[in-house]
């Protein structure tokens, strides 16, 4: 391994020995592939790529991974990730959480992972369920769903994971779906590539407990209506025969038909690096079957990083200071001397 | 007691003083105490503080509730306590002196703000008559001085408020107290100029009040003698004074350069874990990352994440914030990584006491986590020992690859001591030992274990070490996830069966004392001062009483057993309900006697005292517990 040639890896060396045990038809399984091929094509190492999870389906992750890993505790990924980040600023490091993990017992410290903007990216399986507890409701669930624990229909209003995340002032915000293997393949690489903070929600089946969930976003019949695919500087535009697009109406966004006297300039133009958020929180906020769902690359702002800030402290002190030297340290303010 | 001459006035010689400073919470007291306490080492006395005040920065001006007070101990001999009772009070406003009368000795020394006796004042003390006028505190040595007026007038015509001139009050009341005390002048002149140098007006102002405090004990008719304590005979050395949490925060930077892993603090700010954040964030020089974390929760977690990545990590916070690190700390005893979780003990439970002292978290720290949780737990005893016991954690916690428990508590935490500066040759060496790369393919064992049963700590960069960690039960020797009943309980076993052979890797337990006697006392953290003082005090008189203070809670000393069987009786003082002795009883079936005070205070040595005397059937007279004298 210290041979000077660079190891080309492919996507099966990012495997590891251990047997793959989410449930068969598991979204999961797709995002796990993609996440091999997008660090082989990366050109990341094993040793130097970090999974940190916290507690729920997706947060098995790390242990299918031949890179280093940690399956912490629940809620807690993006606070272990954060010191291991510090410590270590020349680690890749992936935060793989679900939409209660993330969200729910673990909202505080993904907002704060968030704001401070270290060179970590944290992927998020929205599958809008509890999985591992079998089958309630979560922060995602839509208001009135049937669960185990919501006979009745759930009560509690949804959060929009990635209004979260840009209210937290995000410096990379995206969204994808873990059956649009190339799409999701596309914006893990764009997540990894991004300096600072990389947030991306991965619409994610649960077979088992919540199936359907996103089939809006993936059904034939309907995906090219539930979608809308972002591309920077490109008007914003969806439907089978790109007929539609989204146009703002006042502070509003509203679906228009192309023709008829509306041309792709009155559209809404896509800037994933608006200094503001407004755009990219306008776009969060749209929810079919009013609008389609944006996927892709909302925001993309360069932003300054707590990981690199933190350790050009330690540099700028020590350079100023010099070295610490115990010596100096212990007899730093008033000293006597007893013979 | 002699007395020399010395200028106009007549000079006493004392053994030891005790002096407390209190006033509203506002006034600057605990500025006043610890500058008193840095001038008293630097001229050679031992020292010992209390440093004492209300949970709320500011609470209403004038209330008993606000009241913050601050007392030293200095004496020309060695000394473990802050002093039972008081030889001089300086009471700055009518709450003030309520709260704190009665631990003034009959006869001390009372300075008395008189400028805030005013009718609304004592109101607010309680007092129905101003206590200055009704004859009360004939029984004391009484001077009363308008410190408001004689501190604007030493300030005018520098251009300050009314209110920024009020302010400088407690340099009048330090200048004051060091010419009682006859002490020098310059170190807290050099203190002025380092804090307020940017404020030329401040620091004049400051200047002149302090001078003026001085000069006012010498001029004025009311004091008609001074005091002195000569310098105490400690051993041969450079000193420096030092808290307790300064202390800590100096022990972690020098395990940090002499293991050469660079330290990561992660934390949440909590009183009185607060300045061991505060200290560390000023030694960036040192590869020192202090990390503010949103909450408990994350900078424990953080924690775990820096260990797995090699760094030196340690979290500090207090009760309640360590109630919340539980689950955290669980995991880091899962993936045996090494780390420290300092707990800087307050009043519990809940919120409690935040800015009193106790010791209740014993319990919390052997057995605060879900399922079996093993992990060793140690203690300091004073302000300087927390130096040694940082460093000592962090061996424990290398050597054997767990997370461990360093106790302090807000009395030591916040108190000051001497501390003899060790010379770089006589700290002990740390190391850290990383496996290196192997063949990728090749099988790496993240849980094979060496002869202390410690795992290897293999770091993410390391070429073919690649392994995944988790909260889920390890199999054995590979690490991977396992449901086997059979290798769980032999996981179980293997976590105490690593931490309980710590025993063995300890030095003996010390007795301070005869090695087989009547009474044992045994005691752990921060009531080393009063249990030391008030055994050696009983040997004094014949009796045959020996002190043993632990500084390993988990594992136990492995000749602790032998000792304990040494003695007829055996007491455990402790200020909570009885957490060590429990300790002692289960492991030893010892018929242990507990001594048990939860008042936010430390013990007195008479309390101490009076109850080794209940024990012994030797009967202590009352004068003699209350002395202040050691």
């Amino acid at each position: 391994m210290t041979s000077s040639a660079l190891p080309v890896l492919t996507a099966s060396d990012f495997a590891s020995d251990q047997d793959v045990r989410w449930c068969p038809g598991c979204g999961d399984y797709a995002i796990l592939a993609q996440m091999k091929k997008t660090l082989a094509q990366v050109g990341a190492s094993q040793e130097n790529t970090v999974f940190i999870s916290g507690i729920g389906c997706s947060s098995r992750f790390p242990y299918y991974m031949n890179t280093y890993g940690m399956h912490s505790i629940h809620g807690r990924a993006p606070a272990v990730a954060t010191g291991l980040k510090v410590a270590r600023p020349d680690l890749n490091v992936w935060v793989i959480t679900g939409d209660g993990d993330g969200l729910s017992i673990g909202g505080n410290h993904l907002i704060h992972a968030i704001r401070r903007n270290l060179d970590i990216n944290i992927i998020l399986f929205n599958n809008r369920i509890y999985g591992l507890t079998k089958g309630q409701y979560s922060p995602t669930s839509p208001l009135g769903k049937v669960t185990k624990s919501s006979p009745v229909g759930a009560i509690d209003n949804p959060l929009h994971p990635l209004s979260i995340a840009i209210g937290a002032e995000a410096s990379f915000v995206a969204r994808s779906i873990d059956v649009n293997i190339k799409h999701l393949g596309m914006v893990l690489k764009r997540a990894s590539e991004h300096r600072g903070t990389s947030f991306v929600e991965v619409y994610q089946n649960c077979l088992v407990f919540n199936d359907g969930a996103f089939s809006h976003t993936t059904d034939r019949a309907t995906k090219s209506d539930a979608t809308l695919e972002l591309e920077h500087g490109k008007p914003m535009i969806f439907g089978k025969n790109r007929e539609k697009g989204i146009r703002l109406n006042g502070m509003d966004p509203e679906v228009v038909e192309l023709g008829k006297g509306i041309t792709e300039d009155d559209l809404l133009f896509h800037d994933e690096q608006a200094p503001e958020p407004t755009l990219a929180y306008l776009l969060s906020r749209m929810n079919y079957p009013e609008f389609p769902e944006p996927i892709g690359v909302y925001r993309a702002i360069d932003q300054p990083r707590y990981d690199a800030l933190i350790n050009e402290q330690v540099e700028e002190v020590t350079k100023a200071k010099g070295e610490g030297s115990l010596e100096k340290l212990f007899h730093s303010g008033e000293t006597w001397t007893i013979q | 007691m002699s007395t020399t001459t010395k200028s106009a006035k007549p000079v006493c010689d004392l053994d030891s003083a005790t002096v407390r400073f209190c006033g509203d919470s506002g006034d600057g007291m605990q500025l006043a105490g610890t500058e008193l306490t840095n001038t008293s080492a630097i001229v050679g006395n031992d020292i010992a503080t209390l440093p004492d005040f209300p949970a709320e920065i500011r609470a209403p001006r004038g209330t008993k509730a606000g009241v913050s007070g601050f007392q030293l101990h200095f004496a020309s001999k060695e000394i473990y306590t802050p002093g039972d009772s008081v030889d001089a009070l300086v009471a700055m406003n009518p709450a003030a002196l309520a709260t704190n009368l009665d631990d003034l000795v009959p006869g001390g020394i009372l300075v008395v703000n008189s400028s805030e006796f005013q009718s609304k004042e004592l109101a607010q003390a309680g007092y129905d008559v101003n206590p200055l006028e009704d004859g009360s505190l004939d029984g004391y040595q009484l001077f009363t001085v308008d410190m408001t007026k004689i501190t604007r007038a030493a300030v005018d015509g520098l251009g300050l408020s009314v209110k920024e001139a009020d302010r400088c009050r407690n340099f009048f009341a330090m200048g004051l107290v060091y010419w009682l005390y006859d002490r020098p002048l310059d170190p807290t002149l050099r203190f002025i100029e380092r804090k307020f140098g940017k404020k030329p007006a401040v620091a004049e102002a400051n200047r002149r009040t302090l001078k003026a405090g001085y000069h006012f004990g010498e001029t004025s008719e009311a004091f008609d003698s001074q005091y002195r304590v000569a310098r105490a005979e400690l051993p041969p050395g450079t000193y420096r004074n030092i808290t307790g949490n300064e202390a800590t925060a100096m022990g972690l930077v020098t395990a940090s350069k002499q293991s050469a892993t660079p330290l990561f603090y992660g934390t949440y700010p909590i009183t009185p874990a607060s300045d061991i954040l505060h200290e560390l964030a000023k030694h960036k020089n040192f590869g020192v990352r202090t990390f503010q974390a949103e909450d408990e929760i994350a900078a424990m977690t953080s924690v775990v994440g820096a260990a797995f990545a090699g760094a030196m990590s340690v979290t500090g916070s207090s009760g309640p914030g360590i109630a919340l690190k539980g689950e955290a700390i669980g995991l880091a005893v899962m993936t045996e990584l090494p780390m420290i979780v300092v707990n800087v003990q307050r009043g519990g439970p809940s919120t409690g006491l935040p800015t009193k002292t106790e010791q209740a978290d014993l319990l919390q720290a052997m057995f605060g986590r879900n399922g079996e949780c093993p992990l060793p737990v140690i203690a300091a005893r004073s302000p300087a020992d927390c130096f040694d016991c940082a460093q000592e954690a962090w061996r424990l916690a290398v050597e054997y690859m767990t997370p461990v428990i360093l106790l302090t508590d807000g009395y030591i935490a916040n108190g000051s001591e001497p501390w003899r500066i060790p010379a770089i040759d006589e700290l002990p060496k740390i190391e850290v030992k990383h496996p290196g790369p192997i063949a990728n393919g090749k099988p790496f064992h993240p849980y094979a274990r060496n002869e202390r049963l410690a795992r290897p700590w293999a770091i993410p960069g390391t070429p073919g070490l690649m392994h995944r960690l988790g909260g889920l039960e390890k199999q054995d020797v590979t690490g991977n996830v396992s449901y086997d009943p059979a290798n769980h309980q032999r996981m179980v076993n293997l976590r105490q069966r690593k931490v309980a052979g710590i025993a063995q890797d300890l030095p003996p337990q010390a007795v301070d004392g005869p090695e087989s006697g009547r009474l044992l006392v045994v005691g752990w953290g921060g009531t080393f001062g009063a249990l030391a003082t008030a055994t050696r005090r009983m040997r004094a008189r014949g009796e045959s009483v020996a002190h043993v203070h632990l500084r390993y809670l988990n594992p136990f000393p492995a000749n602790l057993r032998d000792i304990l069987s040494n003695y007829d009786k055996v007491l455990v003082p402790e200020l909570n309900l009885g957490q060590l002795r429990m300790l002692l009883r289960s492991e030893f079936l010892v018929d242990a006697v507990g001594l048990n005070k939860v008042q936010g205070k430390p013990f007195s040595v008479g309390e101490v005292v009076e109850k080794i005397g209940d024990m012994l059937g030797t009967s202590i007279p009352r004068q003699a517990t209350a002395t202040t004298s050691t």
